[in-house]
């Protein structure tokens, strides 16, 4: 057989000068000797021009000399080093640059220069006005402002002033609305009193809401975006990457995006299914627990179809690359999965919700002042003007602009913190809204890796032979059988015989380990023990002529899935269940985790039936699920969740994606997420009682430049105070 | 008051300078690793022999 190369050049972007760049996941880093030692032995070799990690991200970034490096010596160094890296497919980091942040970040720079010098100026006018400053100062103090607030207000208030446009050019209207038009009449009323050398001028209002505001949304954005590099690495460290057969006959491993439909993969034992594909030569039995839920290993031979996320569990098996074909399980989700997406209903930030009760009210309010003053009371309209636009510019919505994110970024920090990582924004708000959970069984109850139930009765001694015979296995049993014992040290000698199991001699007696047949087991003590555990497979030992065994080996609970189910129902949700696994098994499940209402065997389509008629009765449905059968479920629930070894499909169809082999990010998040709404509800009372008081103020004209800025700034601060409590929230209660 | 001519100048361009050093630093991706940036002030690599320095007074 020919040498099994990677194909390091589908990760490698070239330069124009002839220099080759990749970027990795570094698996290990963890201290800084870690980052000096990496970056010394890269740097030593001859070619490589520049290696820097970065510790934030968990990343290497390497650039060498084409015509003088190999990249597979960067990873044997690596390798020696101790640490596993995982190069990235350019074609996913390809929008990598942080434009945005980068936008927000400028942005919030050279507004917060402009507040802080107008600020110099305009507390010198508030107090030179109660004193004895002369008008030349003044207006020279009002043309500076003039001239830093004008470049500062075009610059910083890009990001509220376009997607205000986009809003108003779908007719729609959200907080960056009332924002902009606040920001621009304040400058404008201020423009004109500079060339009417008035006493006042609101350029300090102008600027320093744009910094506030800008502050809030530099916070939201780079805590979305901590989650969303953690998230990459994790989909690099599982390397998708498949095993490519050329025609003469080497294997090269690529990444995904480089296998076209008609192209041959090659599966060993014990590898999992990258690719969905039809089975050319070879046979095997697969584990499809990631994709039906169903737990007993499935036998395939040439011409039966695989999906990408199966295990195979013996043989080796060759591919032929298909695009989802018509009719398979595959194309029959994705169907189901687009409809789904389709059939969303856009949910209403609560944020939106607000500023679209808010704009009309204050904006009938800044009318009803013009009006008011310039009929009831018969002032000349230009002051009338001046005042109605003061009640808009102290009503600007700076609490309220701030109220909903600084509570995101508090709870994303817990979020980030409880091993969840949110994959939309909206997330929070519809995990408070939720009264009913379902859960998958397979993989997302239970840990996706087999485990050993029953030992058969075996001494000790006989187990440990038993776990050393399964370290020459590659089968998912024989993995998990000698994941159970610890064992460490295979028999020299064992051989293993496809299909079929493991046999070896050890001090001069036969040692058999696999399919009960294989190891002579009478039949009815086989019938028996599989009545006993009926979620099991199971798998057989044989030493010598007269002991022999067999061991039960299946899906466990999580080991805080007891306890996690009984705090949920504890907080009051509905708790169901869904699984594409046999009856039996899932009886057993529900039974142990006191979960009433539960169906088997069920389809995807049913699994989206279900949920659609639990919302159909008014419930809001939180999915948690993991296999490819949960993606269209995952996508028709109000919200969902994924633990982090589900399939891709479902991983993106799901709102958050939980860390670890714990259940209790579950219920944590739910938690956070109900605090965190109740602490958005808080502010946005917060900010209408502000409203209350500063409204009647302005109405009446009382409002000047500097109870306009007391009362923006001492809002922001209580808002985002409040917001800060969350964190010792939920801190009492880890100390509990 | 003609002192203000020169200081309010004087202090924009200062802010303005610290504002342009900012937007430099920025672009230079000096905040791109601030989880690392702590750590690499403990390397001594960059000393000549790749030892730390004595600490405290020249022994005599």
């Amino acid at each position: 057989m020919n040498a099994h190369t990677k194909d390091w050049e589908a990760f490698v972007t070239q330069k124009d000068d002839g220099t080759a760049h990749m970027e990795l996941a570094v698996d290990g880093i963890t201290c800084a000797a870690c980052i000096f030692e990496i970056e010394r032995a890269l740097t030593k070799e001859e070619g490589v021009k520049h290696a820097r990690v970065n510790m934030s991200s968990q990343r290497l970034s390497v650039d060498w000399d084409q015509s003088t490096y190999e990249p597979s010596r960067l990873v044997k160094i690596m390798e020696m080093l101790g640490y596993k890296v995982y190069p990235f497919d350019p074609a996913q980091v390809k929008a990598r640059g942080d434009r945005i942040g980068n936008e927000l970040l400028r942005s919030l720079a050279v507004s917060g220069f402009a507040a802080m010098n107008i600020m110099l100026l305009s507390i010198s006018v508030w107090s030179g006005n109660t004193s004895d400053i002369d008008v030349e100062t003044r207006d020279f103090f009002h043309w500076i402002s003039f001239l830093i607030a004008l470049p500062t207000v075009v610059y910083a208030g890009r990001p509220f002033f376009r997607s205000a446009i986009i809003a108003i050019k779908s007719r729609r209207l959200n907080m960056d609305v009332p924002i902009s038009i606040g920001v621009l009449l304040a400058t404008g009323l201020s423009v004109v009193q500079t060339f009417q050398s008035a006493k006042h001028a609101y350029f300090d209002s102008a600027v320093m809401l744009l910094f506030f505001l800008l502050a809030g949304r530099y916070l939201d954005h780079m805590m979305r975006r901590k989650t969303r590099a953690f998230a990459e690495n994790i989909a690099t460290l599982k390397a998708e990457s498949a095993a490519k057969l050329l025609p003469d006959g080497s294997t090269k491993d690529v990444p995904l995006s480089k296998l076209e439909p008609g192209d041959k993969v090659l599966v060993r034992a014990g590898e999992r299914v990258s690719v969905d594909g039809v089975v050319l030569e070879g046979t095997s039995e697969i584990d499809q627990s990631l994709v039906t839920g169903e737990t007993q290993l499935q036998p395939v031979e040439a011409g039966d179809a695989v999906f990408a996320g199966t295990m195979n569990a013996n043989g080796t098996l060759t591919l032929g690359v298909t695009a989802s074909a018509k009719g398979t399980l595959l194309d029959e989700v994705n169907r189901l999965l687009e409809t789904a997406l389709e059939g969303r209903s856009s949910y209403v930030q609560i944020a939106d919700r607000a500023s679209q009760l808010y704009a009309p009210v204050v904006h009938l309010a800044a009318l009803a002042t013009f009006l008011g003053w310039t009929f009831a009371v018969g002032a000349d309209w230009q002051y009338a003007l001046v005042i109605s636009i003061s009640v808009l510019i102290i009503t600007c919505p700076c609490a309220l602009g701030l109220a909903i994110p600084v509570v995101q970024v508090v709870a994303s920090g817990l979020f980030f913190r409880a091993r969840v990582l949110l994959n939309s924004g909206d997330a929070i708000e519809r995990l408070a809204a939720v009264k009913t959970i379902v859960f998958d069984k397979t993989g997302t109850l239970t840990l996706p890796e087999p485990a050993l139930g029953d030992a058969g009765g075996m001494s000790a001694e006989d187990l440990a032979l038993a776990g050393r015979l399964a370290l020459s296995s590659k089968h998912p049993l024989s993995k998990a059988l000698a994941k159970a014992t610890g064992e460490l040290k295979p028999i020299p000698g064992a051989s293993e015989e496809t299909g079929k199991g493991v046999r070896a001699v050890f001090e001069g007696q036969e040692l058999l380990l696999g399919a009960p047949a294989y190891c002579r087991i009478p039949q009815d003590m086989v019938e028996a023990k599989r009545r006993e555990n009926p979620g099991s497979s199971l798998i057989a030992f044989r030493k010598g002529e007269e002991t022999f065994a067999l061991l039960a080996i299946g899906q466990y609970l999580r080991s805080d899935a007891v306890e996690t189910v009984t705090r949920l129902q504890a907080m009051g949700y509905t708790l169901e269940m869904l699984s594409g696994d046999r009856v039996d098994a899932v009886a057993d499940i529900a039974s142990q985790l006191g979960i009433d209402t539960w169906q088997a065997e069920v389809k995807p389509q049913d699994k989206i039936a279900r949920i659609e008629a639990l919302k159909a009765e008014g419930h809001n449905v939180l999915m948690v699920g993991d296999g490819l059968n949960d993606a269209p479920a995952l996508a028709a629930a109000n919200v969902s969740m994924s633990p982090v070894s589900a399939v891709h499909v479902s991983q993106a169809a799901a709102d958050a994606v939980f860390l670890g082999e714990d259940l209790r990010p579950v219920a944590n998040a739910l938690d956070i997420a109900r605090k965190s709404h109740r602490l958005m509800q808080e502010n946005l009372g917060l900010s209408v009682i502000y409203n209350m008081i500063a409204v009647p103020i302005a109405v009446l004209g009382y409002v000047t430049p500097l109870v306009a800025a007391l009362a923006m700034a001492g809002s922001s601060v209580i808002v985002t105070l409040n917001a800060v409590r969350l964190q010792f929230m939920s801190k009492s209660e880890k100390e509990d | 008051m003609e002192v203000l001519l020169y200081l309010i100048p004087a202090a924009l361009v200062l802010g303005g300078s610290g504002l342009i050093a900012f937007m430099w630093s920025m672009k230079n991706g000096q905040y791109d690793d601030l989880e690392g940036a702590k750590w690499r002030i403990l390397d001594d690599g960059d000393l000549p022999d790749g030892h730390a320095p004595t600490v405290g007074s020249d022994p005599k």
